[in-house]
């Protein structure tokens, strides 16, 4: 028993000191962060920088000679990790995956190193072929670009022509939200288990408050008037905020208060709901191979009341940090990733339905990936050529942006507010005492800015 | 550890139904054990679903109710070793931060315990609360401080920072574990040595490390689990370099797309090493920890 017992503990430290050994053996191999011709990347953990991640080495490394590193975190995770990275300038990180969110914020603390005169003598980029909406989200108050989009996004209503044509209905090109809330009474539970619609309920600016706030602008709100006062209990951000919640809570997808982009996108997928308002960037893995409603979807634009569109803004974009030492090479880099002959490279060895779109024109004009994307391709052009971040609403707004306000309080406030409206989804409280609750918490994060 | 509790429950196989009486002690025990079985399924439950989980498709691990019949795949695991990211290199820094900081971790504390209970200085009671006291700052406060320090002292993104922090972090647990295993060499057994005119390092070596050992494998054990299973302050203070096994492990959690099958697989196989270490110091660690216990 004894010697048995010895044995297997002799057994298992042999296995952990040959586990170790093996693996310390490998931290030689792995450690390369420093090296002359290598740059490092810090980005978001969605599937096309997965994609560029795989096709690196054979292709940017193999043509330039410069090996690149990458994290990759998830979202929450990699916004922390970069604002943590950008304000101190570690520069341990040559570039980062950021937003139009950040890019006006960022730039004007002096953490981003501008790319105005790389992209003037790189003229094989060719910046005119980027979506100019997002060439100007990505420019700061001083003039100058700091960030080029990976992949851009708007938002638009998708759905299940299958569905809707077995109960005879028809979505019109533009709906409106009260049509989309009389369609989605009709289809709830028009097959077993399938619900209306799919809304984000999740807690966080970027989850619920992505598409709600695209509805409080289309209803007449804002967060805030152009002298900074709050706007989160008026009439007309009440009014949004309470048929969101009622359409979500009456025809829309089971446990819909944890429900953000990925869930929705796997109900969709599963066949739970016959509607969903989420980002034009969903269509390309409901359309994917394996899907199995790929070829049954519908795309129109996203619904609206007061205004003529809706749909948001959005693009991950690549930031150098000003601290880099290796601007050249980051920039070789980011000239590589953003250009026409990247998305073609996707598209040949991975998918069409793969390429990070929604940036260049011309990715509109490529017949590959209009044969691919057909079904989505033009809603999504036509969203993000629509959207206008200046003029989002029906008043003037203090700061730019449409899903958002392009202000760094904004992030933590709107995720507050976000934590009382996923309660009211939940059932929990009101409408009401979530948006009052929500405009004490407006209130005080944006005191300095009424003061000045 | 729980397997170990167990057997005691059948060593008295239904003493016939003769006396209700008679028998009560024995069904006490069993409901006991019955009760210790249920607890140890349910804490061990999570684990195992993550494992069932680690062998499905993505869809069929994300469905909802799940799938109890879904065809097993080896899909995750493919995913996790070829993921564009190799996982040896922050499995190799989780190795040397963990392996590194227990080594350094005992290099300290036994001295120190020594100090605490064979040979007791001072107001050794205060010495160990003092020790404790570092362990009620919250860990994240001290976040910030270490992260502007590292980062002057370039020394972000660095596997030995993280192999430092470790060290301290579990030092105070270890030199309280590591006194109460001392405290239970037997006073007698050093001082007859110490007239048979042994010296330090011979009552260490053969008096006192005999029976030590358990409660040495006990506290490295659960220093080893600790760094590894560390993931704030990796989080924050490594990056390219240095990054170690649970950051890497968050980095398949996305939020487009499914990634359950693939977080399942990533998770069984960094567990691994841990269940390794538990498993080759299952005897000693069961003696360790039931030994603190009478005390």
């Amino acid at each position: 028993m004894a010697a048995r017992q010895r044995l297997r503990a002799g057994v298992g430290l042999a296995a952990l000191a040959a586990l170790t050994v093996t693996m310390c053996g490998c931290a030689g191999a792995g450690g390369l962060g420093g090296g002359k011709d290598s740059i490092n990347v810090l980005m978001v953990n969605n599937p096309q920088m997965i994609d560029i991640q795989k096709l690196t080495a054979d292709n940017f490394t193999r043509q330039t000679g410069i090996k690149v590193n990458y994290t990759v975190l998830p979202e929450n995770d990699v916004r922390d990790k970069i604002s943590q990275e950008l304000s101190s300038q570690a520069g341990i990180y040559d570039i980062s995956t950021i937003s139009n969110y950040e890019v006006p914020f960022y730039a004007k603390a002096g953490w981003l190193a501008p790319l105005s005169n790389y992209v003037a003598r790189d003229s094989g980029f060719d910046q005119n072929d980027i979506f100019p909406g997002m060439t100007k989200s990505l420019t700061a108050s001083d003039g100058k670009l700091y960030a080029e989009p990976f992949y851009g996004e708007s938002s638009f209503l998708m759905y299940r022509k299958d569905v809707f044509a077995a109960k005879g209905l028809t979505m019109p090109a533009r709906p409106t939200w009260p049509q989309v809330a009389a369609l989605a009474a009709k289809v709830d539970n028009a097959q077993p288990g399938l619900r209306g619609i799919c809304l984000r309920g999740e807690v966080g600016w970027g989850q619920i408050f992505a598409p709600l706030t695209t509805v409080v602008n289309t209803f007449g709100g804002t967060w805030f008037d152009k002298n900074w006062q709050p706007q989160v209990d008026s009439p007309p951000f009440t009014e949004a905020t309470s048929f969101y919640v009622n359409l979500v809570r009456q025809h829309g997808e089971a446990g819909a208060p944890q429900a953000g982009f990925t869930e929705c996108l796997n109900n969709m997928e599963q066949g739970k709901v016959a509607m969903w308002y989420d980002a034009t960037s969903a269509a390309g893995s409901l359309e994917g191979t394996g899907s199995p409603v790929a070829g049954k979807m519908g795309y129109v634009a996203a619904p609206v009341v007061k205004t003529k569109t809706s749909g948001w803004l959005y693009a991950w974009s690549w930031a150098i940090e000003h601290a880099s030492k290796k601007q050249d090479a980051a920039w070789k880099f980011i000239s590589w990733a953003s250009s026409k002959q990247y998305e073609e490279l996707v598209g040949s060895k991975i998918g069409w339905t793969s390429v990070p779109a929604g940036k260049r024109l011309s990715t509109y004009d490529n017949p590959q990936y209009v044969k691919a994307s057909e079904a989505f391709a033009g809603p999504t052009r036509a969203a993000i050529l629509a959207a206008d971040p200046e003029n989002p609403g029906v008043q003037p707004r203090p700061v730019p942006g449409i899903q958002f306000m392009d202000f760094p309080e904004f992030s933590a406030l709107a995720t507050t507010v976000s934590q009382y409206v996923s309660t009211a989804i939940a059932g929990q409280i009101s409408v009401q005492k979530a948006l009052q609750d929500g405009q004490k918490v407006a209130t005080r994060a944006t005191k300095t800015y009424r003061s000045k | 550890m729980s397997t170990q509790a167990v057997p005691a429950a059948p060593a008295q196989p239904s003493a016939s139904a003769a006396s209700p009486g008679h028998n009560a002690p024995a069904r006490k025990r069993s409901v006991w054990g019955l009760v210790a079985w249920v607890v140890g399924l349910l804490f061990v439950f999570p684990a195992l679903w993550m494992v069932f989980l680690s062998f499905h498709s993505e869809s069929d691990a994300a469905s909802n109710p799940p799938k109890f019949t879904a065809p097993l795949t080896l899909a995750g695991y493919r995913d996790f070793f070829n993921s564009g990211q190799s996982p040896w290199p922050s499995l190799a820094n989780s190795a040397t931060a963990s392996v590194c900081s227990t080594v350094l971790v005992l290099l300290l504390a036994i001295p120190a315990a020594y100090a605490l209970s064979i040979r007791p200085v001072k107001k050794w009671t205060d010495v160990m609360f003092f020790f404790l006291s570092t362990k009620m700052l919250p860990a994240v406060a001290g976040l910030l401080p270490i992260y502007l320090i590292a980062k002057n002292a370039h020394l972000l993104d660095n596997v030995w920072l993280l192999v430092v922090i470790y060290a301290s972090m579990n030092l105070p647990i270890a030199v309280w574990m590591m006194r109460s295993f001392l405290a239970e060499v037997p006073v007698e057994m050093l001082e007859a040595a110490a007239i048979d005119g042994a010296r330090l390092p011979t009552i260490m070596t053969r008096i006192i490390a005999p029976v030590a050992m358990p409660g040495i494998a006990a506290t490295s054990l659960i220093c080893f689990i600790f760094s590894w299973n560390e993931l704030l302050f990796a989080k924050v203070l490594t990056a390219v370099v240095a990054q170690t096994s649970p950051v890497f492990l968050t980095g398949f959690i996305t939020s487009q797309g499914l990634f359950l099958a693939k977080v399942c697989a990533a998770a069984t196989i960094i567990s691994l090493p841990v269940l390794v270490a538990g498993f080759a110091a299952q005897d000693k660690l069961v003696q360790g920890l039931s030994l603190g216990a009478v005390k």
